[in-house]
């Protein structure tokens, strides 16, 4: 009977990690084809596609695009949700809670209604499509996630380290950035990766708010239209690669504590 | 008193709705040990936190050598504060620490190593200028906290129930070194905790608080023997407090009626007001009537041997409510149940308005 239940078990598990790791098992696996076409029988390994890939300058363009807006985009999100933090978790403010909820409420806002609101907004306002305005897009998106992450991690202990440093004659300013950023390094390191994480594969925004220089997704999607070839998966093998690295830096850098 | 140091001239505050302090007034003098007695809420806190700049009282004034500090925030005045929890920066080693405040002032980094280091040898830390603060104790992070804040050599230093977290020997000892690291540097203290035993053994100057006013203040032995109010001769070591009325006041002589008879004492009180009157424990005499005034028999409800000597508490025979704190010999004899006379000397009796 024991035996029976464990042996269910680990059927189940089989079945739940396979039913949520197999898509990319297959997508990577046939990045690895040596023939044309990504369907079975497996005829690698071989790594013609990734070169195809990396030779191709349309895609290595996209990626050069992607990283340099994942990277600036989470800059600006990281820095503006530290400072809304800090400010939330240091002074009174009038209705607080209300501000507070109504800047993470973008996080239960859909990817296509904010990429749409910007388009107009773009629009009205003139400002071209581009790779700036798919930028402010993922802040929009990012910016509520890092102000939740970090603010979760402000705690009262550190209240008295920074009213110990302007207690020894430290300018505001210079608490903030010798003291509290320092301290906080872990939640503004963790909002960082994540944010970089989100902006890399996102597609939405990046279709509606960029024009001729796009991002990787949207530069996949325009590949997928011309049907399914084994570049296509090692290009999305590629995206995959970077957002496990950067969820590994995520999870060493927030879950891991230093020893108090 | 020289000139006062720092010199609390009619301090209020409240927060929101709520007064915490009420009309303060005090002045400490340079080169002292002050200790903020009080219990929970008495307002002991707040007013280290209006000298430390970071409350702004509601009313009146701060003045620290003389300057008008009332409004000056914590940087810019010559105060630090050693925090209840240290507040050490925990990704900086002890020596950042330490040189933390020279390097806000702009000292050059061996200036601020070395004196760094001098501090740390100061609180007997010489070792750990390189260590983390996560790396230590809990004493040692105490004495880094110390040292952080007296490099600077501000004025006054601000001490939040600085051995409030530590265990009772580690406190006793902190407690002396305390003292003489106080002595060696010369800096005024000021300490708050709400712990009698440690008020007594620091002071130079104790002021005692509650309820958002100052109760008593003065020398340690003085507000021991002499408390100027009833809760200062209960917070400040225990008492026998004898409630009464005054029944006649002739000749700078008060007699009050209370529940073990009248008993006449030199003071100055008018007929007719409340009146207590508290007697320390150790002059409390148990047996045979030795003491100038009896205090009638008593029921002893227990004894509790203490070392050094039995600590007696008994209830009158005479008022139930009257309960009875006395301080017997470790050799003593009596039992709880023993119902013996009790009394003491006149002069050994504290008349306090109620």
């Amino acid at each position: 009977m024991r035996a029976a239940v464990r042996l269910a078990a680990w059927v189940y598990a089989v079945a739940v990690y396979g039913f949520i790791f197999l898509p990319v098992v297959v997508l990577v696996l046939f990045s690895l084809q040596a023939t044309s076409f990504p369907i079975p029988p497996f005829t690698g390994p071989s790594l013609r596609w990734y070169q195809a890939v990396l030779s191709d300058a349309r895609l290595t363009s996209a990626l050069v695009n992607s990283l340099l807006v994942a990277v600036l985009s989470s800059l600006a999100s990281v820095t503006l949700g530290f400072l809304s933090a800090w400010g939330f978790a240091r002074f009174v403010l009038p209705g607080s809670a209300i501000l507070r909820g109504l800047i993470t409420l973008p996080l239960t806002v859909s990817y296509l209604i904010i990429g749409m609101g910007l388009l107009v907004l773009f629009n009205w306002a003139g400002v071209p499509k581009s790779l700036l305005a798919a930028g402010i897009g993922h802040v929009v998106i990012n910016l509520p996630l890092c102000f939740a992450i970090i603010y979760s991690q402000m705690g009262d202990h550190q209240i008295n380290i920074e009213r110990a440093a302007r207690d020894l004659g430290a300018a505001e300013w210079k608490v903030l950035l010798m003291i509290t950023v320092p301290v906080m390094a872990p939640a503004i390191f963790a909002g960082f990766f994540l944010s970089m994480t989100f902006s890399w594969d996102e597609f939405v925004i990046s279709f509606l708010l960029t024009r001729f220089e796009t991002t990787l997704p949207v530069e996949i999607w325009n590949l997928l239209r011309s049907g399914l070839n084994p570049k296509t998966n090692a290009v999305g093998s590629l995206v995959f690669a970077v957002s496990i690295v950067l969820v590994v830096f995520f999870e060493l850098t927030l879950l891991r504590r230093k020893p108090a | 008193m020289s000139a006062p140091l720092v010199d609390i001239r009619n301090v209020s505050h409240r927060f929101g709705q709520l007064p915490v302090l009420k009309n303060v007034s005090l002045a400490i003098g340079p080169g002292s040990y002050t200790i903020l007695l009080g219990p929970s809420g008495s307002g002991k806190t707040t007013l280290l936190s209006i000298l430390g700049g970071f409350v702004t009282p509601s009313e009146g004034k701060v003045f620290i050598r003389g300057a008008d500090c009332t409004a000056v925030p914590p940087a810019k005045r010559p105060t630090t504060t050693v925090f209840q929890d240290y507040a050490l920066f925990p990704h900086m080693s002890v020596g950042g620490n330490v040189g933390f405040g020279l390097r806000m002032q702009g000292v050059d980094g061996a200036t601020r190593a070395a004196k760094a280091r001098d501090a740390l040898a100061l609180v007997g830390l010489a070792a750990a200028f390189d260590k983390k603060p996560h790396q230590l104790s809990g004493g040692q992070r105490q004495r880094v906290a110390l040292a952080r804040a007296l490099v600077i050599e501000p004025a006054v230093l601000l001490l939040d129930e600085p051995l409030g977290a530590l265990d009772l020997k580690l406190r006793r000892q902190m407690q002396d070194e305390l003292k003489a690291i106080q002595k060696r540097v010369g800096t005024a203290f000021i300490h708050v905790t709400h712990d009698q035993e440690e008020a007594m053994a620091l002071a130079d100057h104790c002021v005692v608080m509650n309820d958002g006013r100052i109760e008593d203040d003065g020398p340690p032995e003085r507000v021991y023997a002499r408390p100027a109010t009833r809760f200062s001769a209960t917070f400040m070591g225990e008492s026998t407090i004898l409630a009464g009325t005054v029944a006649e006041a002739r000749n700078g002589i008060v007699t009050a009626s209370t529940p073990v008879g009248p008993i006449s004492l030199p003071g100055a009180l008018t007929a007719g007001s409340p009146v207590a009157l508290a007697i320390r424990p150790e002059h409390i005499v148990l047996g045979e009537a030795k003491g100038d005034i009896a205090l009638g028999m008593a029921r002893v409800d227990d004894v509790v041997f203490q070392g050094s000597f039995k600590r007696v508490l008994a209830t009158s025979t005479l008022d139930t409510a009257l309960q009875l704190i006395a301080k017997a010999p470790a050799s003593a004899t009596v039992q709880a149940g023993d119902t013996i006379p009790v009394s003491c000397d006149a002069q050994d009796i504290i008349l306090l308005a109620d």
